[in-house]
């Protein structure tokens, strides 16, 4: 073995500028790949994270039918005690019940029509980055006082502002009319219109009067520790509730239809890039080590006659390309390391991503990513795409006649 | 010019020499020239698919509204209906169509639910040539006139109304005093639209209709107009510009949505960079062959050398060489592109990720759009950039002594 290992590292040297064009087409796109999907990594963690943590949250207890349907009446029975039941049982603090309605919402001089959402203002908090987003007055306190607390946008579209009286006009889940007059005790600045042109919260007591529900809500919001507990928290929340047919508990995937969708269609189309890049660089250690092959064929031509078989000239010829690859890797990953390391760090952003970035939920300063996959993921498959382009050169080797070969000019 | 074309002579000759060589880089030319453009006009089309989806189903290319209406948009902020030096621009021939609009805020109520959303007032005729609307009735009929009574909803709104065709709904907004502003309505019409949002958050109705009822008669919110060209609206803002009264501003799409607005600078930018970083990956093995050419003929440079040819002939050979390379590289690339797109001219169907392409606001076929502009751009591209890659194996050839170039084995 080792003496085939030297055989192929000495061929390497022969042409040192060949080489390293070869390993320098390697380098370069395991560089660019190595950085590329170290950003895009970075990106869905934070898109991910963000979205869900804004309102989703990992996981929600619900009725069967809420998460497409949106209807009041699909509701969550004694909601509040249900989610204190979880928060023991599962003992996490990061659960927290909600109540949604709908309702027009009118300042003394403008109406709009809003989504309601009734909250438990004590553990709101920990299952979603609104209430630390406050910029004006302060979040709910009291769960049964009449307050609520609105988006900047919204608050400005409708005149508004701290201490102000809003009427909300909607129905109750039976058909009643709902109404009420709290006072804006807080505004909230997200940086996405999306949500500071729709936001308004009022307290969970406070919604159930209102909109004549009782004890009753519509979903149990859960926010695992870490994104990767999820799958962990969901089973044993079902399994706390296995008793429950008319709840459902569902993963961020449902409750943010299209999210886990875009990520994988933007990485896939990732790919078809990537995957130009990597079969440019078959192509280039294809040429090279067919070039080398055949400058090769009389010295080929003597070893065979001295009775070295062919396949073990072609795996010398594939070790090559082998080493070659894993010249090309370790640089190329070090380097495409540093500067995705770089970025992970400092972070970056470009020209026009303001505008981009806030309606993907995403902050206009990206961060790479560096992980163990992000670093190679994409060079193996460049090694292994090299492998590949050595074989027709190695294999050319069987039909090679030594004493034509030896011959040979 | 003769000794040009015995140089050109020679260099063809020299380049199918090593035929094997030549057709591999040849190969790999003509991929990334392949990948450089079909990719771009993925790109495009993506592009020009998610901004014609979007600036064609409602705002059209320029619009004309009231210059607080961007700050904050409500009804107090109407313009007047086109009349005078406005109109007379407005049937010129630059517009290709335009209508006018009220849109409000609103809420509608069925018997058992009531949602937020836009509430349109609409001229059909204006409206057929503006907008998707008028195609996209899944139920009964678009609206009739300006008066018609009856209102058309999307699909998604019905659905979450339990309602249905013929069935009334009550929508309710406020007046420029800020009093209730609310009328009865027959569903006359159900619409589908490719997206979702706009399914379930756009109501249509006759503009009179919507005038009467907002008691804002002769007033409008927006005028949107279609020119030819959604890239190019500077010269259809500019005439706009000059005809709209005082109290009244003229928009380009590119500020009415700044998303879609950063979209365009940053794909353009996207694409440079791709094209760059194909060739990077391809120069290695242009580099590569070429200096594996000049160093196999290192005795036959000498001879020529010695028999008295110049070296900026040997240079020239050289780099006629490599640009022959990348031109027929080019041609059978540019033309592999160009029936891609032919086979790809119905688009391609990406439904399998229908809902993560909502997200991004794109519909679910990708029509690529092949631009000559890019073609262009990705041709010169590799041909300067060749032209620099082989300048040094070149000026290295040229560069031999002749005696010890003849002597070298």
């Amino acid at each position: 073995m080792s003496i085939n290992f030297r055989l192929a590292w000495r061929n390497l040297w022969r042409q040192p500028r060949r080489t390293w064009l070869t390993a320098g087409a390697m380098i370069f796109s395991n560089m660019l790949i190595v950085f590329m999907i170290s950003v895009q990594f970075g990106m869905y963690r934070t898109m991910i994270d963000n979205t869900l943590r804004s309102f989703s949250g990992h996981i929600q207890v619900q009725a069967p039918g809420f998460n497409d349907d949106q209807k009041m009446r699909q509701i969550v029975p004694d909601v509040a005690q249900l989610a204190a039941q979880l928060r023991t049982e599962l003992q996490l603090d990061s659960v927290s019940a909600r109540a949604i309605g709908f309702a027009l919402v009118s300042s003394a001089e403008r109406s709009a029509p809003a989504q309601v959402i009734g909250v438990e203002p004590e553990t709101e908090p920990l299952v979603s980055s609104m209430p630390g987003l406050v910029s004006k007055g302060s979040y709910l306190v009291d769960r049964n006082a009449a307050e609520v607390v609105i988006g900047s946008v919204l608050a400005r579209n409708l005149k508004v502002d701290i201490g102000d009286e809003l009427t909300l006009l909607g129905n109750g889940p039976d058909g009643s009319f709902a109404a009420a007059v709290p006072v804006i005790t807080g505004i909230i600045d997200s940086g996405i219109p999306d949500i500071d042109r729709a936001l308004v919260q009022v307290p969970l007591g406070f919604f159930q009067d209102t909109f004549s529900m009782g004890t009753d809500g519509h979903s149990v919001v859960i926010l695992a520790p870490e994104f990767t507990a999820i799958e962990q928290y969901r089973q044993r929340t079902s399994a706390i509730l296995a008793d429950r047919d008319d709840l459902v508990v569902l993963d961020w995937d449902p409750l943010n239809p299209g999210l886990k969708e875009a990520l994988l269609a933007d990485f896939v189309s990732a790919w078809l890039m990537y995957g130009v890049l990597i079969v440019l660089v078959a192509f280039s250690v294809l040429n090279t080590q067919l070039m080398s092959v055949l400058e090769r064929t009389k010295e080929f031509g003597i070893i065979m006659s001295l009775g070295l078989t062919p396949g073990r000239l072609g795996r010398l010829v594939i070790l090559e390309a082998a080493l070659m690859g894993l010249l090309g890797l370790v640089l190329g990953v070090m380097l495409g390391g540093l500067v995705a390391w770089y970025f992970s760090i400092y972070g970056f952003s470009l020209p026009g991503m303001e505008n981009i970035a806030s309606r993907y939920n995403v902050p206009s300063r990206l961060y790479a990513d560096v992980s163990l996959l992000s670093l190679l993921l994409g060079p193996s498959i460049v090694f292994v795409a090299t492998l590949m382009a050595s074989l027709y050169p190695a294999l050319r080797l069987h039909w090679l006649k030594p004493v034509d070969a030896m011959r040979a000019v | 010019m003769r000794i040009l074309l015995i140089t050109a002579r020679l260099a063809w000759r020299n380049l199918w020499r090593n035929h094997r060589r030549t057709v591999i880089m040849l190969s790999a030319i003509t991929l990334g020239v392949w990948a450089m453009i079909a990719m771009t006009a993925m790109i495009r089309g993506m592009v020009d698919g998610m901004i014609l989806d979007s600036i064609e189903t409602l705002p059209g290319h320029v619009q004309i509204r009231h210059p607080g209406y961007s700050d904050d948009p409500s009804i107090e902020k109407t313009v007047a209906e086109p009349s005078g030096a406005l109109l007379q621009a407005l049937e010129g021939p630059e517009v290709v169509a335009w209508t006018t609009r009220v849109r409000a805020v609103a809420v509608v109520t069925s018997e058992r639910d009531s949602r937020g959303v836009s509430l349109l007032g609409v001229i059909p005729d204006g409206e057929r040539a503006l907008s998707f609307i008028a195609d996209d009735i899944v139920e009964g009929r678009f609206l009739e006139s300006p008066d018609d009574p009856g209102i058309v909803l999307g699909r998604k709104l019905v659905e979450r109304l339990e309602t249905k065709l013929g069935r009334r709904v009550v929508v309710m907004s406020q007046d420029p005093d800020n009093e209730l502003a609310d009328r009865g309505f027959r569903i006359v019409g159900i619409f589908k639209s490719k997206l979702s949002a706009y399914e379930d958050g756009f109501v249509f109705a006759g503009q009179a209709t919507v005038q009467k009822m907002l008691r804002i008669p002769g007033r409008v919110t927006e005028i949107a107009v279609l020119g030819d060209n959604y890239r190019d609206v500077g010269g259809l803002t500019g005439l706009l510009g000059n005809a709209v009264p005082a109290d009244a501003e003229v928009l380009p799409w590119f500020e009415l949505d700044k998303y879609l607005g950063s979209m365009l600078p940053m794909m353009d930018g996207f694409v440079l960079v791709w094209i760059v970083v194909v060739f990077l990956a391809l120069s290695f093995g242009l580099v590569n062959t070429l200096v594996m050419a000049v160093f196999e003929r290192v005795r036959e440079i000498g001879l020529m050398l010695a028999l008295g040819m110049k070296p900026a002939m040997i240079m020239s050979q050289v780099i006629i060489e490599s640009l022959l390379l990348l031109v027929i590289g080019l041609l059978i690339g540019d033309l592999l592109a160009w029936l891609t797109m032919q086979w790809l001219a119905d688009g391609l169907d990406l439904s399998i990720v229908a809902d993560g392409l909502d997200r991004f606001g794109m519909s679910t076929t990708l029509v690529p759009a092949l631009q000559a502009r890019d073609v262009v751009m990705a041709n010169v591209t590799v041909l300067i950039l060749g032209f620099l890659a082989s300048l040094s194996p070149a000026w290295r050839a040229s560069r031999y002594n002749p005696i010890e170039a003849i002597t070298k084995v």
